[in-house]
């Protein structure tokens, strides 16, 4: 294959990831300070019809031909949706000492059906869009400049967003406050950490990322609305999130790998016309469970790391093996 | 003081925290119906109706009733195993195609023979594979350390792709390219309904005993028990010397093999075919019954026949008022939330320990 065409196709890759990419990072911030936020398939759903509802509004009411206003109005709402319920979340966990699983299942469900009531007179509408913008100057640069920088200002934004949380989660202090409180919230409490307040804190700003990601979706990678328009990526994201052994840099790598499986698994379909689509429909549920076997039993990552070349097998020993945050899912009280 | 006196009568202390956790469900539906320009007293008629309007309805209600109950039955089983079971739903399309299988392979080349040999066929064939598709969650979690949430998101989804495949290829009607479902089984392969409706009085009775079987089961043998150590305590179940692989296994194949029962039911009851939605969605809605009733098998009971009236009311509401047929799953999501959140609220109002002595004893 050539430049010419094997670029455009890794840039494809790189835009289609991205919303993943930002549930990824935002579930990983939340977890990584102890809070499970189950519901991501819901909550992705909701701010999915949200966003792009607020955007379509707004664009009637303001009457404006650009999309840049409206646009912004949806990702905010859907990000403050996303916040909420991670906060309703952690608020049950923290206050109420509910099992987060629980109410994180049942929103999962709750708010998937509140999507799809709430978004039933607008499905099938065109919208207002993200906006193509190449970077002057930088799209110029060969090979870098059609796969980085020939994108929309979301993709830009996403990948500015996971190298932040990188770069604060493990180059900060607050960074590493916050992942003490989900490593050991008894131990940063003796040191005057007040873990819950932090655990509020950045379930929201995990859940504010999970819900961008919706609108991300239905403002520019899958416009638009319909019935469980994206089901099923919040639960891909989840296990991403697990195969990237909570580190977002490796959560964003997973996002790439799924979105480049199944973009070749799209054209291998075309070509193909004769092997059953049933294969195809079942590729990204077995690549879940695969990515989860590999990472999810010692055995297993045994057996898969043997295969590889010798010097490769240290380094592929330590990528596989991932253990989540000591406290995940656990409330904190000092009273309980 | 109310307190005194609500706790001076166990009837009262039972039934009162449900009381306000209803009417706050009422409002927040109340308010969903209104922010979506309908009128409420027409919705909530139309619901009534669309479940107990007439008998033909009331027996329809019946009918979600059981795949309900059994599924929420086999539930009880794995949550006392302290396991989330999310996959009942793709266990119970699995037992739909076991049974459609027996129907198509058996029922449908031999009319003559008696439908009391076809139909427990059909039904242990169901159950077979629901208790496998169970089995891949547990073996998934036990020897592959994937939690069997995920195992039973992936596994559903891949038995609703498998029933996709199954109707749009092998088991297609001859007359062609509908994405519908299977040819209808002939009469010797149905469940035997009370006409004109596609209730089963038999699946009840069957759905009932089974609930009972478990209940015993759960309640009066060394099995209950070490499925409570498990879902308790590991370090008990250890020292009770339970091998907590087995019986993971063991809970997650039994619940597998109730949900496969389902699935048959659905198939020879409510459908005479397999079709594209054959679950429709209740197994994850048996999940949100037995949570509701925390776990206890009586209010499982009720609280089912509650939902499968909202089920079988909400399809109505949709037919009559335009009103999307979520409604009804947002009224029962809002309600399990409710009762999860602020079912024991008096830990809303109580006060911080402020003894030190607590704090320390902690």
């Amino acid at each position: 294959m050539s430049d010419n065409s094997l670029i455009p196709i890794l840039a494809a890759i790189l835009a289609q990831s991205a919303p993943l990419m930002l549930a990824i990072t935002g579930e990983t911030l939340t977890e990584r300070v102890g809070v499970i936020n189950l519901s991501l398939d819901g909550t992705m759903l909701i701010s999915a019809m949200a966003g792009f509802v607020i955007a379509l509004k707004t664009k009637e009411m303001l009457n404006t031909p650009t999309d840049t206003i409206p646009v912004l109005a949806g990702f905010l709402a859907a990000g403050l949706i996303g916040a909420l319920v991670a906060l309703l979340i952690a608020w049950g966990s923290i206050r109420l000492k509910q099992d987060q699983v629980a109410i994180g299942f049942i929103l999962t469900l709750l708010l998937a059906d509140m999507a799809n009531f709430f978004g039933q007179n607008y499905t099938r509408l065109p919208g207002p869009h993200v906006t193509y913008l190449p970077i002057p100057g930088l799209s110029q640069i060969p090979i870098l400049g059609p796969l980085l920088f020939s994108h929309d200002l979301l993709i830009y934004s996403t990948l500015i967003i996971v190298g932040a949380v990188w770069w604060f989660l493990y180059k900060t202090q607050p960074g590493l406050r916050l992942r003490g409180v989900g490593e050991r919230p008894e131990s940063a409490f003796v040191r005057g950490v007040p873990v819950n307040t932090l655990r509020y804190l950045y379930a929201a700003l995990g859940g504010f990322l999970v819900g961008l990601s919706g609108a991300a979706f239905s403002l520019d990678i899958k416009l638009g609305w319909s019935d469980n328009h994206i089901a099923g990526f919040g639960w891909i994201a989840l296990a991403i999130v697990i195969f990237g052994g909570w580190h977002p840099l490796r959560g964003a790598v997973g996002a790439l790998l799924f979105g480049a499986t199944k973009t070749i698994a799209q054209s291998l379909q075309q070509s193909y016309p004769e092997v059953p689509t049933v294969l195809f429909n079942s590729l990204q549920w077995l690549l879940m469970l695969g990515v989860l076997l590999m990472v999810g039993s010692s055995e297993i990552t045994r057996r898969l790391v043997q295969v590889a070349p010798r010097p490769l097998q240290a380094p592929l020993t330590r990528i596989l093996r991932v253990a989540p945050p000591a406290s995940l899912g656990r409330a904190f009280g000092q009273e309980s | 003081m109310t307190e005194k006196i609500i706790n001076d009568r166990p009837l009262l202390r039972t039934v009162w925290p449900a009381v306000p956790i209803l009417l706050a469900g009422i409002m927040i539906t109340l308010l969903l119906l209104i922010a979506s320009d309908q009128s409420p007293l027409v919705a909530y008629n139309a619901l009534w109706d669309g479940a107990f309007g007439s008998s033909d309805r009331t027996y329809s209600t019946l009918a979600f009733w059981v795949p309900l109950l059994l599924c929420a039955t086999g539930l009880l089983v794995t949550f006392t195993a302290g396991l989330w079971n999310i996959g009942v739903e793709g266990q119970m399309i699995m037992g739909a195609i076991g049974a459609t299988w027996v129907a198509l392979t058996i029922a449908l080349p031999n009319p003559n023979i008696s439908s009391w040999i076809i139909l427990p066929l059909e039904i242990l064939a169901g159950m077979a594979l629901g208790a496998v598709w169970a089995a891949l969650a547990a073996v998934l979690k036990t020897r592959g350390g994937v939690h069997e949430i995920f195992g039973g998101v992936a596994l559903n989804s891949l038995a609703i792709i498998a029933t996709n495949y199954l109707i749009s290829g092998p088991w297609q009607p001859p007359e062609g390219g509908s994405f519908r479902g299977t040819v209808p089984f002939p009469d010797n392969a149905m469940l035997p309904l009370l006409d004109p409706t596609r209730f089963s009085p038999l699946s009840l009775a069957l759905a009932l005993i089974a609930l009972g079987l478990i209940v015993f089961m759960l309640r009066g043998t060394h099995w209950g028990l070490e499925l409570k150590a498990l879902g308790k305590n590991l370090r008990a179940a250890f020292l009770l010397g339970v091998s907590s692989e087995r019986q993971a296994i063991n809970s997650m194949m039994f619940c597998g093999a109730l949900a496969g029962f389902a699935g048959a039911v659905r198939v020879l009851s409510w459908f005479d075919s397999l079709r594209q939605s054959i679950s429709g969605g209740i197994g994850f809605l048996a999940i949100l019954i037995v949570l509701l009733a925390g776990f206890r098998p009586l209010w499982t009971l009720i609280i089912a026949l509650l939902f499968s009236a909202l089920l079988n009311g909400g399809t109505f509401v949709q037919s009559r008022t335009q009103l999307h047929s979520a409604l009804s799953g947002i009224i029962q999501g809002v309600l399990v939330l409710f009762v999860l959140l602020f079912g024991d609220y008096s830990r809303l109002f109580r006060r911080k320990p402020t003894d030190e002595h607590e704090v320390a004893h902690e």
